[in-house]
């Protein structure tokens, strides 16, 4: 039995329709429907080990924000995307936060690690600036 | 008298106001001379809230979240030093009295800037009319700012329930796509569970897929038009990725519930836009989120009295991005919505540069002659940014950028030079949701001794 897939290539903004046919091991047999190299090849990658980057948030506990925005720092297989976001929900930090921190080493042993992706400052008045806001990082206060 | 000068008031703190802000500084004006004014706790606008990928792909060549991008252009105006004021929100632009009669908001204003000036900017912008911006914070209060350019840097709004005539009752659960992402990617909540979403703009699109990863059950996209008003990419990686689906032309005909939101019903709408009977179904749900396009800010430009575009809704400028009121100038979303910052970020850059030129006294002299070339869009073209060309103001290069108004397969993009075809390039696809641009060489302008207009056009494939 031969698996027939249809996809939106997305390497340029004209999108064409492909229709990639795979055999029983899963090996590429045909691809038609693209009108580039470039097509055959994001074609031949989504079917065979399609990859996305993951962005979501983390809790932060004392900051001048209640989340973070993190992503994971590279490709993780298509597949296990929600398995990465079950792990990321788990995960709290202390404020300060800063970009680039490592919030999860190594997620699920893909080799790709969860970092943050905004700066979030340590809460000092006791308040919760749910307006946006990263109190240790903010510019010199200028005056009138 | 004012409470405070600037050369250079950039109002609004986002990605265009901080492009502009920097550019104006590594143009040779003095940092402190400039002064950024933000109405959120915070500088990056709206990148806070967009923690997807894909940003900063022609700026940085790496792929960026929209907080990352945002602090590296933060980090410029810190190590600049450049005044910000944040919490801080602009309740009227005004040209200071006294010099009205150097400025004139018509539309002949450009030109009236050139006036009586020698190549010395402080002449120059007093020509043009030092501006007074009115803002207030909770520290200082209501304070005036002198100014001698503004560049207007206020983004844009979405398009609310209330704009759209959607039927059926008003209750809770009913957002615009942008404040759920607030809610969802900054305060840490989710706006509901089962989700319709209307409109297929790119933040309809984002949040889809950030609902659902979240945990949430995105049961359709209904977008009223043939094609959907987003990037390829959006709907391949945040729709197919999850098996949500896109239908077009459908729209919502009724929504049910109360106190909170119970059910939504989409139609499919015929070539009249208006639903067809027959057609009705209803998804449960506990959620609308409306996509349904951006409109730029423009409340003080149109106060001030800048000429406002019918097509963009943002202000009509010239190759310096300036409006219609000299020294004023405009760039990112509130002078048109695009779909990519990268292009925002360049954009703001020359509005920066220009305004830069302007108070630094390096613009041509005034008294030497001018042509003013207009650039016209036409045959499925909606608009052009910008409107016209003074040929002495004008870069080597200049990029046009614009709009389309269907979708085009193997359609060519025409320049016409008056009546006769300057360039004609062929497009593989032209579409209402990805903008477009086209570069003008000055040389060929200035070799075309008698040209009256560029037009910039669609042609059809035979």
């Amino acid at each position: 039995m031969s698996k027939v897939t249809e996809l939106t290539c997305i390497r340029c903004p004209i999108g064409c329709a492909i229709t990639v046919t795979q055999d029983d091991e899963g090996k590429v047999t045909e691809i038609v429907g693209n009108s580039c190299q470039n097509g055959y090849l994001y074609a031949e990658n989504e079917v065979t080990n399609p990859t996305r980057i993951v962005t979501s948030t983390v809790r932060v506990d004392g900051g001048v924000l209640p989340v973070v925005s993190v992503k994971t720092n590279g490709d993780i297989p298509k597949a296990r995307m929600f398995d990465c976001m079950k792990e990321i929900n788990r995960v709290h930090v202390r404020a300060p936060v800063s970009i680039g921190d490592v919030v999860l080493k190594d997620v699920l042993g893909l080799g790709v690690d969860i970092v943050a992706t905004k700066n979030v400052g340590v809460m000092k008045d006791g308040r919760v600036y749910s307006r946006t806001g990263s109190g240790d990082d903010q510019l010199p206060r200028d005056s009138v | 008298m004012a409470d405070r000068t600037a050369k250079i008031v950039i109002i609004g703190g986002g990605p265009a106001g901080l492009s502009a802000a920097s550019s104006a500084v590594k143009e040779g004006v003095d940092p402190s001379d400039v002064l950024i004014l933000e109405r959120d706790h915070v500088l990056g606008g709206i990148l806070n809230q967009c923690i997807h990928n894909g940003f900063g792909l022609h700026t940085f060549h790496e792929e960026l979240t929209g907080p990352e991008y945002a602090e590296r252009f933060e980090k410029i105006v810190k190590e600049e030093r450049i005044p910000c004021l944040l919490d801080t929100i602009v309740v009227n632009i005004e040209i200071e009295k006294g010099a009205e009669a150097a400025a004139s908001p018509d539309g002949t204003g450009i030109d009236a800037c050139k006036a009586g000036s020698g190549n010395d900017g402080a002449a120059l912008s007093a020509a043009c009319g030092r501006k007074l911006v009115s803002a207030m914070n909770k520290t200082d209060g209501y304070f005036t700012i002198e100014a001698e350019t503004v560049i207007l840097a206020m983004g844009c709004r979405e398009r609310p329930r209330g704009a759209l005539n959607i039927p059926g009752y008003r209750p809770a659960g009913i957002y615009t796509a942008g404040t759920a992402q607030r809610f969802v990617n900054i305060e840490g909540r989710m706006p509901g569970h089962r989700v319709v979403i209307l409109g297929s703009g790119d933040i309809g699109l984002i949040m889809a897929r950030r609902m659902t990863l979240e945990g949430a059950k995105v049961e359709v996209v209904a977008e009223l038009m043939p094609y959907s008003g987003g990037l390829k990419r959006n709907i391949v990686q945040c729709l197919d990725d999850f098996g949500i689906p896109l239908k077009l032309s459908h729209t919502v005909v009724d929504i049910r519930g109360k106190e909170r939101v119970e059910a939504v019903t989409i139609a499919q709408v015929g070539p009249d836009r208006k639903p067809v009977p027959g057609t009705e179904e209803t998804y449960e749900c506990d959620t609308l989120l409306l996509s349904c396009g951006l409109i730029p800010e423009n409340e003080l430009s149109g106060q001030l009295g800048v000429k406002l575009s019918g097509v963009t809704s943002g202000p009509v400028v010239n190759e310096s991005l300036e409006t219609s009121v000299p020294g004023v100038f405009a760039c990112g979303n509130v002078l048109h919505v695009h779909d990519l910052v990268d292009y925002v970020s360049e954009e703001a850059a020359q509005a920066g540069k220009c305004a830069a030129k302007l108070v630094l006294g390096k613009c041509p002299a005034p008294d030497a002659p001018e042509r003013v070339i207009p650039v016209l869009a036409k045959d499925g073209v909606r608009y052009t940014v910008p409107a016209e060309i003074r040929l002495n103001h004008m870069d080597e290069l200049q990029t046009i950028r614009f709009r389309v108004g269907g979708v085009y397969k193997g359609a060519s993009v025409v320049i016409d030079f008056d009546d006769q075809i300057f360039r004609s390039q062929k497009k593989k696809i032209l579409a209402p949701g990805e903008m477009e641009q086209v570069i003008l060489k000055k040389s060929d302008l200035e070799h075309a001794a008698d040209l009256k207009a560029v037009t910039i056009r669609v042609a059809q494939a035979e």
